[in-house]
């Protein structure tokens, strides 16, 4: 039967991983290649053992086992097909299943493509992973398990939560993120696995900063994609409120980009040693405090799985994980000794380090707030909200300081920038800012922020594009290349450096756009009659049609309206309300019209004669924009974390036995 | 880095998990009242009128016309799956204090009179009567924020307690006790 | 490049402290400013039914009917903090989208600058040393007594 099988599969995998430990741990300490070979097929045997529990679990989805207990929980007859499949993730236990199948693949290519050549290294990492991957298997057994039976077998179930069976978006945000944090599990394994194996030279970098930027891309594609759902489902024409989940994934998002710049002094300079293990390991432990605070039920929020004592069980492990962290470093203190050097403070180096400070001002500044209800009912016995307007008002001013970062950084080379330098490099972006904070003051942008945003991204955006362009004349001159083929080899030969700035051209976009559709914001509401028109902006409404209709899961009123501009029908709008049954409120389905600005529609309310309805709209411009700056960036880091042969001199920092190996491009070799 | 340093920073980190433990016992979603203490929102409304409805002196009722009595008002709505559960014990106890200096009102919530009337009936009929609340001033008066949630009302016209969710008869007589008991205090 | 640093933080307070001075001053009668009195007032309060959208942004029946006791109450004469202050007296702190600025609230407004300048000190002392001219080892290894005699002088 399905559920036995699930539900054994689900103990095997804790069992084995627990073994996992002991056998990594004996590979590492006497370094033998066959006892690595063995943890690796632990790590092999337990992907194939959660795969199994998890394709058991979406079989029984699909057939409708409501013998269960998650089917029972979460599936129902009338739910589409897709809806069913991704219901795996719709409830806790379930969303356990899956954290669990992914830690499990991330292990599994952990000790497939971690060469054996870093031994111990390898083996404590590994250990690590199966520590963790124990815990959550654990969770399945016992506190979580999916795989209950219910007795008796009811004939149907009452769906997923409505909210996650709007939009195919559902399909696609969480895989994303799981990907994204629990492979910040990784870099983290890497980071206590160097420690114990006593290696925080050059390999633990390339390794940790390899999975790291690959965990980076997932986790930011997948904000950007619940920014996107948000957007396309709730219906306010928003896509960020600071709910406590949406923050709970966006900070360890902050610690990864400072860990990603960060790690390139260290890799300079041999500096940050401690700084680096430490953003690390907080990354990780924000992961499975965002885990917590999702689960445990402690803050109210959109996303929240319904709480329970499994929350008493994260807070443990994010307790042993905290305490076992700080001995180990503490521990191996010894190791991380290094001489603090900076050639000049007008440097990328420098740079580098405001950016680290900003970034965890920022993640402090999220978490404080945050957190912040349940210090006030601590310590006054008082209910209150931290919402949106304390957020935005608190980092607004630190996400203004970061455009104009952005824009610094590429400009100033690594060690000392002289000042004939700065100023050839900085002059075309400082009249780029001045001539653009000129025009929003004279075009009356109504929004500081926006005003600032625009001016300082203007500058941002100049110096990195200002990067390609030196670049590619530089070769142009000295291969004699046409332009095209100098970009493409310039690019290729650096692929770590332009994936970069690439990935910073994608954020200024996307600050752009958060910009201009929050400054350029109009909102109208109208109770309209059947055939009425309605002038909003540049467009005429004409509510056309009240309809309803029922389905199998839900119940559908909607209202069509045809869109006109200059007297012509573009479009026909039709945004919905979605009744279920058991819940008071209606889901909305608004109807969005993507172009360069956003004609956002939402049906409010309407007459039960069908003969009116109250529609309210909102255009924003460039919300567009926010999402192409999302793909952007993905591809920017995606181009960086492409492998490549290294040309040139090795730096003198690298072991010999590294050479053999694809390295990444970390200096340029032609340029600055 | 010594241990020094690492105590330090678990000084600084522990109570980060505490607060989380502390988090545990506590449920968001209740949100304390702060009605209780103090004098009950007035109100007038309407009475809902079908065939059948328990006896009512006038069509409109006042809070104020009340003073002297224990009053207990239950806000619910046909909607709300939970006020179903507490339907039963409502009308057992009202009927069990009725004439008694103790008067029960429900106050229909964001719904219409028709839907009420249904479910009355589906319900098996209700034995005190309903309040018609059609732009939800009354509830918004008494910080409400969902259903089902029943005020206590003490004699001296205060508001004794809130309790959200569906109410129990053991907390229904409890309260009811517990304000007949209390002396009248004067008003400040 | 400092004074430049000097005054893209001068605007960014200046941003900060100025967008905080809305709406206090007048007392909205009517029309287009009522209701840009509304819409402002809505943004500040919770939707109780909602998960942590603000009456603004909320599409329930609740947060329509709260509008308009605002609206009501604004046409009235009323300020803005005595609305706010309506709610509170209702439905407790929480009804406010952010806390207000005084007594223990104080420190979630403060910590996080509070934490940004010792961080910012943090890092200019550190840059600093780092920066320091190093003392050309040759030199002092020329010229510096030998460790020993300065440690154990001969008695």
């Amino acid at each position: 039967m399905i559920r036995l099988l699930g539900d054994l599969a689900t103990m095997v995998a804790c069992a084995l991983a627990l073994g996992g430990i002991f056998a990594a741990v004996r590979a590492a300490r006497r370094q033998d290649a066959a006892l690595l070979r063995q943890a690796d097929s632990f790590a092999y045997a337990i992907f194939a053992v959660m795969s199994l529990a998890t394709g058991a679990m979406v079989l029984a989805l699909v057939t409708h086992d409501f013998s269960v207990s998650y089917v029972a929980q979460v599936g129902s007859r009338a739910t589409p097909l897709f809806f069913t499949i991704i219901s795996l993730w719709s409830a806790l236990e379930g969303s356990i299943l899956f954290w669990g199948w992914v830690l499990a693949l991330y292990t599994a290519l952990v000790a497939w493509r971690t060469p054996a050549s870093l031994g111990a290294l390898k083996g404590y990492a590994l250990s690590v992973l199966f520590f963790v991957g124990a815990f959550f298997y654990f969770l399945l057994v016992k506190p979580a398990s999916p795989f209950q039976l219910v007795s008796p077998v009811p004939a149907d179930g009452p769906g997923p939560n409505p909210l996650l069976q709007n939009h195919w978006l559902m399909g696609v945000h969480p895989p994303l993120l799981y990907l994204g944090y629990v492979g910040l599990t990784v870099p983290f394994a890497f980071a206590l696995g160097s420690l114990l194996a006593g290696r925080t030279d050059a390999d633990w970098i390339k390794e940790t900063r390899r999975w790291t930027l690959s965990a980076w891309i997932f986790l930011s594609a997948a904000i950007v994609a619940g920014m996107w759902w948000s957007y396309e489902v709730l219906g306010w024409g928003g896509y960020w409120a600071w709910d406590p989940v949406e923050n709970a994934s966006f900070m360890p998002w902050l610690t990864a980009t400072a860990f990603l710049h960060s790690v390139m002094v260290q890799e300079r300079r041999g500096m940050l040693k401690v700084w680096n293990l430490s953003l690390v390991v907080s990354t990780f432990l924000l992961t499975i405090l965002g885990t917590f605070l999702t689960r445990s039920g402690i803050l109210s929020s959109v996303h929240a799985f319904a709480g329970g004592e499994i929350g008493y069980y994260f807070l443990g492990f994010i307790a042993v994980t905290l305490i076992g962290s700080l001995v180990i470093l503490a521990g191996r203190s010894s190791l991380l000794q290094s001489e603090g050097r900076l050639d000049s403070v007008a440097s990328r180096d420098t740079v580098f380090l405001v950016n680290n400070l900003v970034l965890t001002a920022f993640t402090f500044t999220v978490l404080l707030g945050t957190l912040f209800p349940l210090v006030a009912e601590a310590v006054r016995g008082v209910k209150l909200s931290v919402g949106a307007p304390f957020f935005n008002k608190m980092t607004l001013p630190l996400c203004m300081l970061l455009i104009f970062l952005v824009g610094v950084g590429p400009a100033l080379p690594w060690r000392r920038a002289t000042p004939e330098e700065m100023k050839r490099k900085l002059l075309a972006p400082g009249i780029a800012l001045l001539l653009t904070l000129i025009a929003a003051i004279v075009l009356r942008v109504p929004n500081v922020y926006a005003v600032l945003a625009f001016s300082f991204g203007a500058f941002a955006l100049m110096t990195n594009l200002q990067e390609f362009s030196s670049g590619t004349l530089a070769r142009m001159r000295a291969h004699g290349e046409n332009a095209a083929l100098a970009l493409g080899r310039l690019m290729q030969a650096n692929r770590h450096r332009y994936g970069g700035y690439i990935a910073h051209i994608g954020v200024l976009v996307m600050a752009l756009g958060i910009a201009a559709s929050s400054a350029y914001r109009a909102e109208y509401e109208k109770t309209l009659q059947l055939g009425e028109s309605w002038t909003v902006g540049d467009y005429e409404l004409r509510l056309q049609r009240v309809w309803v209709e029922e389905q199998p899961h839900r119940f559908v009123v909607g209202a069509d309206l045809d869109v006109l501009r200059g007297g012509q029908v573009i479009d026909r709008m039709d945004p919905r309300m979605n009744y279920y049954a058991g819940r008071d409120e209606p889901l909305p389905t608004p109807a969005v019209r993507s172009r360069l600005s956003d004609l956002y529609l939402n049906l409010m309310a309407f007459d039960q004669s069908g003969t009116s309805a109250t529609i309210s709209v909102v255009t924003e411009p460039l919300v567009m924009w926010i999402w192409l700056g999302g793909m952007i960036v993905a591809l920017g880091a995606g181009i960086a974390m492409l492998p490549q042969k290294k040309r040139g001199a090795l730096r003198p920092a690298r072991p010999a036995a590294a050479r053999a190996q694809p390295q990444r491009e970390l200096v340029s070799t032609g340029g600055d | 880095m010594n241990w020094r340093r690492v105590l330090l920073v678990l000084a600084g980190i522990l109570p980060l998990v505490a607060l989380l433990a502390f988090g545990m016992t506590r449920d968001p979603k209740e949100l304390p009242s702060v009605l209780p203490g103090k004098p009950a929102p007035e109100f007038t409304l309407n009475v809902l009128d079908y065939a059948g409805a328990p006896a009512a002196p006038k069509p409109t009722v006042s809070l104020a016309e009340h003073r002297g009595e224990v009053v207990v008002l239950n806000y619910w709505a046909s909607w709300c799956l939970a006020c179903r559960d507490e339907h039963r014990a409502l009308s057992e106890v009202a009927e069990r204090y009725a004439g008694q200096g103790v008067q029960f009102y429900g106050l229909l919530y964001n719904d219409t009179p028709q839907n009420g009337v249904e479910w009355i009936r589906a319900m098996g009929g209700q034995s005190y009567p309903t309040l018609l609340d059609p732009n939800s001033r009354t509830a918004i008066d008494y910080g409400l924020y969902g259903v089902p949630e029943t005020f206590f009302i003490a004699p001296d016209g205060r508001v004794a307690h809130k309790h959200v969710g569906p109410v129990t008869d053991q907390v229904l007589t409890e309260w009811i006790e517990k304000l007949r008991a209390q002396p009248q205090r004067e008003a400040e | 490049m400092k004074r430049i640093l000097v005054l893209a933080l001068a605007l960014l307070l200046g941003a900060a402290f100025g967008g905080a001075r809305s709406l206090s001053a007048q007392q909205p009668r009517s029309g287009a400013e009522l209701e840009t009195a509304v819409k402002a007032l809505s943004a500040e309060l919770r939707c109780p039914v909602c998960q942590g959208l603000s009456l603004k942004d909320s599409p329930t029946e609740l947060s329509m009917e709260m509008k308009s006791v605002i609206r009501q109450q604004l046409a009235e004469g009323k300020t803005p903090e005595e609305v706010k202050q309506y709610f509170v007296g209702r439905y407790g702190e929480w009804i406010l989208m952010e806390p207000t600025p005084q007594g223990f609230n104080l420190l979630v407004y403060i910590l996080p600058w509070v934490g940004l300048a010792l961080g910012g000190m943090l890092v200019f002392f550190l840059v600093r040393r780092w920066t320091r001219p190093q003392p050309d080892p040759l030199a002092a290894l020329a010229g510096a007594p030998a460790p020993t005699e300065a440690r154990w002088p001969e008695d």
